[in-house]
């Protein structure tokens, strides 16, 4: 694969567990191949947007709220299919995520391969730390998402 | 009639969450509530304690849309309590900080939270389909905001340059230069927009409200100003308390504001700022406004849309000018000590104008310079009386609307305020469905 690549962690790390995309964004610091970006955001499509525009692959990582257990990981291709989501015109907050994939994909510019990797957050105070369950969750993530960065055509999608 | 009850849970296109609740009985609008979830006082509280030069850095964490206008508020309360003036190059340097911020976030407001209200569409996404091209100018012209707030605020999210005194380290001219050439493929741009939104077909809809926004003597507000009104208000900023409470109201965590003589609503931001301070307006934005329909006030919300442009396009010719006439500071702050001033116990007050309106902060330092009170009034809390009258007295005009319509355009209605509810929350709310 020769086109630009970026990871981008997600969250707020003033709201419990919605800071845990960016916590797995550092994680990977020094463990992915030297081209590879990594970035970290707040969740606001249209940076979301910039930072995928032009970008090959683009692999993003966000806590979600969806009543699973707590430390779930769940893979989504985003590039094959809306995030259930967008899918259910739901959204709690004004312009993320999901939106930005979605504007993305009508102005033709969504990454070739788009990954999603949401995990299920606990709680979302202000203030709150992580909770035990998500920390657990990170080398998870970090592990799927080195490995799928490696060799990508490797993973299912 | 029957009873109607409009109640939307989750407000999509708004900043943070927020639900809202209009019930409508015999044709007549009953109530009208925002709820707003907005994190408890939890920043007032985590700076108490802090060094009085922290602030700028964590009242920047509120909210990821306007980080600048909290640092902005935050400096200057403090330079306030501790009797330092910044002005020549450094002041500029907030200024076009300032600028950078407002053509960021009304770009993302114009053309992805507002726009589709007016051409019928349900988002951005399905407006995008149609109308590729304009959002991609939309979308460029918020980028150059960003591209201000990495040169002058060291990064594009929660800028981590300014510090009370001045900044951390200031642009070199020449790394102003090419943000030139982009600022004037932006400012017509800007121009464009505001001929855009002046062909929406815009509900016409006025009452009569008080403005409250800065006033300076020679220049649109953004950081400096006494607080001024239609009605005869002027005061600084540290006669804010003398004039202005907020109050617990049942069906929102967050705290209204309302004037604290007689009670009543007001209305803080573009309307406000545009009305209170037209004469200010650089000759292009006066002229651009002129040509979209706009007289020297406006009193009607559903014109917001058009103020925002003609605003943002006021940007992007103050940004260019404080460029062009850009010289680089000695030093990138002037000192500052917490015995500077007083050497006791001091409060410092500071106004500035966010994108969404007047922000106030205070703080009570004590001796050493630690934090031992703070007090921050958001925008969008002092707008919250506003947007509910606004839905009382405005919905029973769009009552024979279908329900479906009816819905739409009272959300249509708050996302003219274009509020910031929780600034900062952004996890992915995930519906699955499961078999």
């Amino acid at each position: 694969m020769s086109g630009r690549r970026i990871v981008i962690g997600i969250g707020n790390p003033d709201r419990g567990d919605d800071g845990v995309g960016r916590l797995v964004a550092r994680s990977l610091d020094g463990r992915l191949p030297a081209d590879v970006e990594v970035v970290e955001a707040d969740g606001e499509a249209t940076a979301l947007l910039a930072h995928m525009d032009g970008a090959e692959a683009a692999y993003l990582v966000d806590a979600c709220a969806s009543g699973a257990e707590p430390g779930t990981v769940r893979r989504f291709d985003a590039a094959a299919a809306p995030l259930p989501q967008a899918a259910f015109g739901l959204s709690t907050h004004g312009f993320g995520l999901a939106e930005a994939i979605e504007l993305a994909r009508a102005l033709r510019q969504l990454p070739a391969r788009c990954v999603v990797y949401a995990i299920e957050g606990a709680g979302f105070e202000t203030g709150a730390p992580l909770s035990d369950a998500v920390a657990e969750a990170i080398p998870q993530v970090q592990e799927r998402l080195c490995c799928e960065i490696e060799q990508p055509a490797d993973v299912g999608s | 009639m029957a009873r109607k009850t409009i109640k939307v849970d989750y407000m999509a296109r708004v900043e943070g969450e927020g639900a809202l609740k209009v019930v409508v009985r015999d044709g007549k609008v009953q109530s009208a509530a925002l709820s707003i979830f907005e994190p408890p006082r939890f920043f007032e509280a985590l700076l108490r304690g802090r060094a009085f030069s922290e602030a700028p850095d964590i009242t920047a964490r509120i909210c990821g849309i306007c980080p600048v206008a909290y640092q902005m508020s935050a400096v200057h309360a403090m330079e306030n309590a501790l009797g330092v003036a910044v002005d020549g190059p450094l002041r500029d340097l907030r200024r076009l900080l300032y600028c950078g911020e407002w053509i960021e976030s009304h770009g993302l407001h114009v053309y992805m939270l507002h726009a589709p209200d007016f051409l019928g569409y349900d988002s951005a996404i399905h407006m995008a389909k149609d109308h590729g091209d304009v959002v991609r100018r939309g979308l460029d012209l918020k980028k150059v905001g960003n591209e201000i707030l990495t040169a002058v605020g060291g990064r594009e999210i929660h800028p981590i340059n300014v510090k009370v005194g001045g900044f951390y380290k200031v642009p070199r001219r020449r790394d102003l230069q090419h943000l030139a050439e982009r600022l004037k493929g932006a400012r017509d741009a800007a121009l464009e927009t505001v001929r855009w939104v002046a062909g929406f077909d815009i509900p016409d809809r006025e009452r009569d409200y008080t403005f409250v926004a800065l006033r300076h003597p020679d220049e649109y507000p953004f950081n400096e100003g006494r607080i001024v009104s239609n009605r005869g208000l002027d005061i600084a900023a540290a006669e804010y308390d003398a004039h202005f409470q907020e109050i617990h109201v049942r069906h929102s965590t967050a705290l209204q504001s309302r004037m604290r003589a007689d009670g009543s609503a007001y209305l803080v931001g573009p309307l406000a700022r545009y009305s209170l301070n037209f004469d200010r307006l650089s000759p292009l934005a006066r002229q651009a406004a002129r040509e979209a329909g706009l007289g020297s006030t406006c009193r009607n919300p559903y014109q917001s849309i058009v103020v925002r442009a003609v605003e943002t396009l006021y940007a992007c010719d103050e940004a260019l000018r404080i460029i062009e006439s850009y010289r680089e500071p000695d030093a990138p702050a002037v000192p500052v000590e917490p015995r500077a001033a007083t050497g006791y116990a001091a409060t410092g007050h500071g106004a500035t104008e966010a994108p969404r309106g007047l922000l106030y902060h205070r703080y009570r330092l004590e001796a050493d310079g630690s934090i031992a009170d703070a007090l921050i009034v958001p925008p969008t809390s002092q707008n919250q009386a506003s947007i509910e009258e606004d839905l009382a007295s405005y919905v029973e005009s769009f009552l024979d609307l279908p329900d479906e319509a009816l819905q739409h355009r009272c959300e249509q209605t708050v996302r003219n305020y274009d509020p910031c509810i929780s600034c900062a929350t952004h996890f992915l709310r995930l519906d699955m469905d499961r078999e």
